[in-house]
């Protein structure tokens, strides 16, 4: 049942995203407006799912990467449109919306209908307070690299005097740097928090709090990589240019420590892939 | 008298910087008249409305008439000899619309799609004007009253559903939009103008109408930028002062009339550390360049000199262009309405004359019949009629409305005369 509602989910993901690219086209304001509140149906139903997963196999559905990947789509979904609510960005939805369908793709087609007993490592009450908390700072990190992606594209446009349709449709660098850096401010808290709820749990599983595994090692080069960048942006005032290519650095660092140490670096974390 | 003449129409001369020269043009406005030009229209005894459209770029009159020829002579004639230009031929510059064509005009001269600069905001206040001295001098009526609201409206609707006049298209108020393309909200934020040039003058106000607070004006004489800090709100700098003014800008305009380079990229790059990097936006509008070109390089600065500028104008321009096209569609919408609706106005006073000889008809008869019956209750007496009211009614049902809906365009006249015929009323349609 709650693997038919994620497929459900990805339809009408499908469709908040077309949506968003028909308004990116046409500038019409109320494919903005259905969209928004075809995401917002998405979401809620997404949540449900989840939820429903929850119930269904008895424990919360972090451990593998389906359903990995299934909330951080739900995260990264809600996380735009609360921010939307409060902040619009012009056409961020049509950069966003992409990713949560994608994503969602990825979870429908990994997450198994078979659930394997939960091995004891993972019966542990910090697992989904670790696993949610990294998640979420994934999410708003996604929305920080989007922005930056669509700083970065602006920025050529004035710079290289091409005021065309691009220019014309993306909001201002101010804006999108402001933006940026407000995601960076509440991700890499978030962040921090899932790094220390993820040794407190790794001292609960294995008696060590750190034990450089290829997983912690990643994540704390992915940790130094955004402290440096908040740190240049608050003290030196690094803002524009630079810091979007920092932004954009410290989250391809953050998808490798995600996917990429996961698959290809074995380790204490690779159960993560559910298959291993 | 025939036919024709009983219906109401729209006449409009007129002639705009497409059809005549300036000269031309500042003598048919009649500036020099020793009583207003609308009066002397409005005195003309085929006009029944008139009102008087004077800009720099067009002069128009507009009247609504029973008989659109001899309406437009008299206009002609008298414009003509007040003017002084009977025998100058310029009857050629003159253009001559009439009904639907008349009201098509008006429609895209308050959507500024007859403009020099296509989309251009100014043309709908003056139209507006032309009005309001009509309406107070009452020489407008019922027609021309509901023309020009129109047009208003239609205007309004192109400008909200059209991008007609969304994009700048003069140097300076390009150069507003960039900002803001950069900036966002420009409230709160610096402006710094190098040099006091008229046009870095229009720049400026355009920035302090979309919320620039604070002002600087640096100029070699510090007197004029006193003066101009002072006309703008501002602070005065000599140039001396430049360096610890850009740390604080966020927007330069410079247009010094200096030889040679003003603002070198080597300061821009000193500065770009202590002003801890915000953004920084420069336009050169001198002529030879103030700020050295290697500016643009740097990162955070963004510089666009007076050519870049007029690129933008020029792509804007185009793009009205197509925007103007969706535009005129909506006019041609409104121009069938508004049409529609004229010619129903001579029917108006046929169907006013039907009903009431339809009512002469029943209270004759029922007269008649109640004498009658003298012995009727009162609840028999209002029976009865009802029931007369309720058989003329139905009787006049159908031709009203055949007449307001059924009539073809083409041959409305022979069947609005059929009409009157056959229940034998006057076919005088002017209603008097």
């Amino acid at each position: 049942m709650d693997a038919f509602l994620l497929r459900i989910t990805l339809i009408i993901y499908v469709a908040a995203t077309a949506g968003y690219l028909v308004h990116m086209i046409t500038l019409r304001k109320d494919a903005e407006r259905v969209s928004f509140l075809v995401l917002l149906a998405g979401t809620v139903l997404h949540a449900g799912a989840i939820a429903m997963r929850w119930v269904a196999i008895g424990h919360p559905p972090f451990t593998g990467m389906g359903e990995t990947l299934s909330f951080l789509a739900l995260a990264l979904s809600a996380n735009f449109l609360l921010f939307q609510y409060g902040h619009k960005v012009k056409n961020l939805g049509a950069f966003v919306s992409p990713v949560i369908t994608l994503i969602t793709v990825a979870a429908v087609s990994l997450q198994s209908g078979a659930v394997a007993p939960l091995p004891p490592v993972l019966r542990s009450l910090w697992l989904p307070f670790h696993a949610a908390i990294c998640l979420l700072s994934y999410a708003i990190l996604t929305l920080s690299f989007l922005i930056s992606l669509m700083y970065l594209l602006q920025e050529r446009q004035i710079k290289k005097k091409r005021l065309g349709a691009i220019f014309k449709r993306l909001p201002s660098l101010e804006t999108l740097d402001i933006m940026a850096e407000r995601c960076l401010k509440i991700g890499f808290p978030l962040l921090t928090l899932g790094i220390i709820t993820g040794s407190i749990w790794a001292e609960k599983a294995w008696g060590a709090y750190w034990s450089w595994d290829p997983k912690e090692t990643w994540s704390l080069i992915t940790w130094f990589l955004y402290a440096a960048l908040l740190h240049q942006r608050l003290t030196v005032g690094w803002r524009g240019r630079r810091s979007a290519y920092m932004t954009i650095i410290g989250y391809l660092t953050l998808v490798f420590t995600f996917l990429g140490v996961t698959y290809l670096l074995p380790g204490a974390h690779s159960y993560v892939a559910g298959t291993k | 008298m025939s036919q024709a003449r009983n219906r109401q129409e729209i006449v409009l001369l007129g002639v705009n910087h497409r059809t005549a020269p300036v000269e031309v043009r500042e003598r048919l406005a009649l500036r020099e008249l020793d009583r207003p030009a609308l009066e002397m229209f409005a005195g003309l005894d085929a006009c029944e409305e008139v009102v008087f459209l004077s800009t720099c770029n067009r002069v128009e009159v507009i009247a609504s008439c029973r008989d659109g020829r001899r309406c437009a002579r008299q206009i002609m004639d008298a414009w003509l000899s007040a003017s002084g230009l009977q025998d100058e031929g310029v009857e050629s510059c003159l253009y001559r619309y009439e009904n639907s064509e008349a009201v098509r005009h008006i429609f895209r001269v308050a959507a500024s799609l007859d403009s020099m600069i296509v989309g251009e905001p100014q043309i709908l206040g003056q139209l507006k004007d032309a009005y309001r001295e009509a309406s107070e001098k009452k020489s407008s009526g019922q027609i021309l009253n509901r023309l020009f609201h129109k047009a208003f409206s239609v205007a309004k609707r192109i400008r909200t559903e059209t991008r007609i006049a969304s994009q700048a298209v003069s140097i300076s108020y390009a150069a507003v939009e960039l900002a803001r393309k950069i900036f966002g909200d420009l409230s709160g934020k610096k402006a710094l103008l190098v040099g006091a040039g008229e046009m870095a003058e229009l720049a400026a106000q355009h920035l302090k109408t979309h919320g620039v607070r604070d002002l600087m004006v640096a100029n070699r004489t510090l007197e004029r930028a006193v003066q101009l800090s002072q006309e703008l709100g501002g602070k005065a700098l000599s140039l001396d002062e430049l360096d610890s003014a850009l740390i604080e800008a966020d927007i330069v305009i410079s247009s010094t009339g200096a030889p040679g380079i003003v603002i070198p990229a080597d300061l821009v790059r000193s500065i770009m550390r202590p002003r801890r990097h915000r953004l920084l936006f420069f336009i050169d509008i001198a002529v030879p360049r103030d700020i050295d070109p290697a500016v643009n390089d740097i990162e955070n600065v963004y510089l666009y000199d007076i050519d870049e500028l007029k690129e933008v104008v020029e792509e804007n321009k185009a793009e009205r262009q197509k925007e103007a096209k969706k535009a005129e569609r909506m006019v041609e919408e409104e121009v069938i309405k508004f049409t529609r609706w004229l010619e129903s106005l001579d029917i108006v006073p046929i169907i006013q004359r039907l009903q009431e000889k339809a009512e002469q008809v029943r209270q004759k008869e029922l007269q008649k019949t109640l004498k009658r019956l003298p012995n009727l209750s009162d609840k028999e007496r209002a029976a009865i009629e009802k029931l007369t009211k309720s058989l003329s009614g139905k009787l006049l049902h159908d031709p009203i409305i055949y007449l307001k809906k059924g009539i073809d365009s083409e041959d409305r006249d022979q069947a609005l005369a059929a009409v009157c015929r056959i229940f034998g009323i006057d076919d005088n349609r002017d209603g008097s």
